[in-house]
């Protein structure tokens, strides 16, 4: 594949983002790109720079230095039909609570109506959207009695109204208890398999990114601090293994980055004594736990020095 | 009609019939009704009482005012509602949703303005019967339009902006007070020419007078102009004045909205909650 056709496929791509505000580098350097069909999940801790991250590149934030295209266009002058081909779900919408649901998603889609996603009318059937998404029985529900579940399906089916090309999703998971979330998931993993949307979304749960993304970003204090499919990342970055084994009654616990070849000299060692064999790979939690801590732990950058001095 | 360009505005516009529903339904409707239903209780206290120098009653010559003055209330309702939306995340929706801040703007102009004849129906109406100083043969329609329009345009425009400008909804409250204080001076309860020459002055700056006046002059015949200011309507300055703000709000609010809107992010509506949650805890 040639350069230009590497980038023709791009849905985004970020080169040398940074974000400073208050003397305090939230960004620092960050480059990726995301192509159709991915779904990337920005994972990392609070204050990693994801949020600000899916901000700039859904064009309400410019960044302090860096190059954006979003669709082919840059997100913070891009126009209205830019604006069509995306779609956003947020943790902290509340807004228009007195609206009934389906009213709501009829108004949101008449705005799409002019432009085409690909093919199709501009917008979905509320009626089926509202089906999609499980609320076709509140139809007529006042949008504030809806559950924390029900809202948030209800801001996918909002963003999904106009066919979006790419779809951003900013912690869509928050304050969610288990059950919706897992409905969350599943309604999102089953939008994707039919209309193969591209997803951009930020989490802090490594579940939920292992569970929604084809490929991981791991954010830590405005680096990336790795990125990968999910099992990728656990060979990418060697965790450390634990094994287990016992010895003349005795028990021994060992942490090992490799682990195959310390049970290989464990056992020309120690022979036939050896019993109870436990090794333990190093979970994909663990790894991005480590990820983070070490990337934290990274001195600070010479600019912010003097801030400290003062 | 499916041009893009005028998409936004028909959305918008419908969107501006649902709240309007929504505001006058349920449990809104009575708080909607209450400042309509004091006002009838003021005019049918005033409706017999008789003012020197003028063959009108007092609650004859009120009732033209209190319009003007619900023409003016629009700007509250625009202040109120900027900072409410922008705190709940519906101003960041209509931002992600294309021409949707364009939307978003005809929509609440609409329900503002609908609100306002709503309330003008209310008052005018009954009061009309319970003062008996309002006859369909004297009101000059004609006036009655163009003071209506530009009035409106006016004080919700700028409305808008001074929500837009509000940093929460609690201090866009606060910009109601000096608003009451505006229309306690500007004649619409009592002649403006009983007051001290600066009140006079003072009131004359700003929009509420020349709605009270605008409205009387609409709505009274020529002989009830005697208590005003040169016992004349001043029709050329109340069109220069309304105009003026108009084109005030025209100017200012494009731009102080245009300003807010680019400032509205996802987590800027949600630190807002957070500091809005730690003050109510």
């Amino acid at each position: 594949m040639t350069r230009q056709e590497a980038q023709a496929d791009d849905v985004i791509s970020a080169e040398g983002l940074c974000m400073r505000y208050h003397a305090k580098d939230v960004l620092r350097e960050l480059s990726f790109r995301v192509r159709r069909g991915e779904a990337v999940a920005l994972l990392g801790p609070n204050g990693a720079g994801k949020t600000t991250t899916v901000e700039i590149l859904e064009g309400f934030r410019r960044p302090s230095a860096g190059q954006v295209r979003v669709l082919g266009a840059s997100p913070l002058t891009a126009g209205r039909r830019w604006r069509a081909r995306t779609g956003i779900v947020l943790q902290s919408w509340r807004d228009h609570g007195r609206w009934r649901v389906r009213e709501f998603l009829d108004y949101q889609a008449s705005y799409y109506r002019p432009y085409a996603g690909g093919q199709e009318p501009g917008s979905w059937a509320a009626g089926d959207l509202l089906a999609a998404v499980g609320l076709d029985g509140q139809a007529r529900t006042p949008i504030r009695r809806l559950s924390g579940g029900q809202r948030r399906r209800l801001d996918l089916a909002v963003a999904m109204t106009g066919h979006p090309e790419l779809l951003f999703l900013d912690e869509p998971t928050a304050g969610l208890d288990p059950q919706a979330r897992r409905e969350f998931h599943d309604l999102l993993a089953g939008l994707r398999r039919e209309l193969g949307t591209t997803v951009l979304m930020t989490t802090h749960d490594l579940d939920e990114a292992g569970k929604l993304a084809s490929r991981i970003i791991i954010l830590a204090a405005g680096r990336i601090a790795a990125q990968g499919t999910a099992a990728e990342l656990r060979d990418q970055i060697a965790g450390e293994d634990e094994v287990r084994w016992a010895r003349d009654g005795q028990h021994y616990r060992r942490v090992t980055p490799d682990s195959t070849s310390f049970v290989r000299q464990l056992l020309a060692a120690g022979g036939d004594d050896i019993s109870e064999l436990e090794v333990r790979r190093a979970s994909l939690e663990d790894t991005y736990l480590a990820l983070v801590r070490q990337a934290e732990a990274q001195p600070a950058p010479v600019a912010a020095r003097p801030e400290v001095a003062a | 009609m499916t041009s893009p360009a005028l998409t936004p505005l028909r959305s918008g516009l419908a969107g501006g019939l649902i709240e309007l529903r929504q505001a006058f339904s349920g449990a809104a409707l009575g708080g909607q009704l209450l400042w309509p239903a004091a006002t009838l209780i003021a005019l049918f206290f005033f409706r017999h009482r008789e003012l020197a120098g003028s063959p009108f009653t007092l609650g004859a010559l009120m009732l033209p005012g209190t319009l003007g003055m619900f023409v003016a209330f629009g700007m509250m309702l625009m202040v109120q509602y900027l900072p409410a939306e922008r705190e709940d995340g519906t101003l960041l929706r209509a931002r992600a949703t294309p021409g949707g801040i364009a939307g978003y703007l005809a929509g609440k102009l609409l329900a503002s303005s609908l609100s306002v004849l709503v309330y003008l129906a209310v008052i005018g109406i009954p009061g009309a019967f319970i003062t008996g100083g309002l006859h369909l043969a004297d009101v000059s329609w004609g006036t009655l339009a163009w003071v209506l329009i530009l009035g409106m345009a006016g004080t919700q425009l700028l409305g808008a902006a001074l929500g837009a400008l509000a940093p929460s909804p609690r201090s866009a409250g606060y910009v109601s007070l000096p608003l009451l204080g505006l229309t306690a001076v500007s004649g619409i309860f009592y002649p403006v020419t009983a007051m001290p020459g600066w009140l006079q002055g003072t009131a004359q700056v700003f929009p509420v007078y020349w709605l009270g006046l605008g409205m009387r002059s609409a709505l009274l015949p020529p002989g009830a102009a005697d208590v005003e200011i040169a016992a004349s309507w001043r029709v050329p300055q109340t069109a220069a004045v309304l105009g003026a703000w108009a084109l005030a709000g025209l100017i200012i609010a494009p731009l102080v909205l245009r300003r807010m809107a680019r400032r509205e992010s996802g987590s800027r509506v949600a630190q807002r909650r957070e500091r809005a949650l730690q003050k109510t805890s």
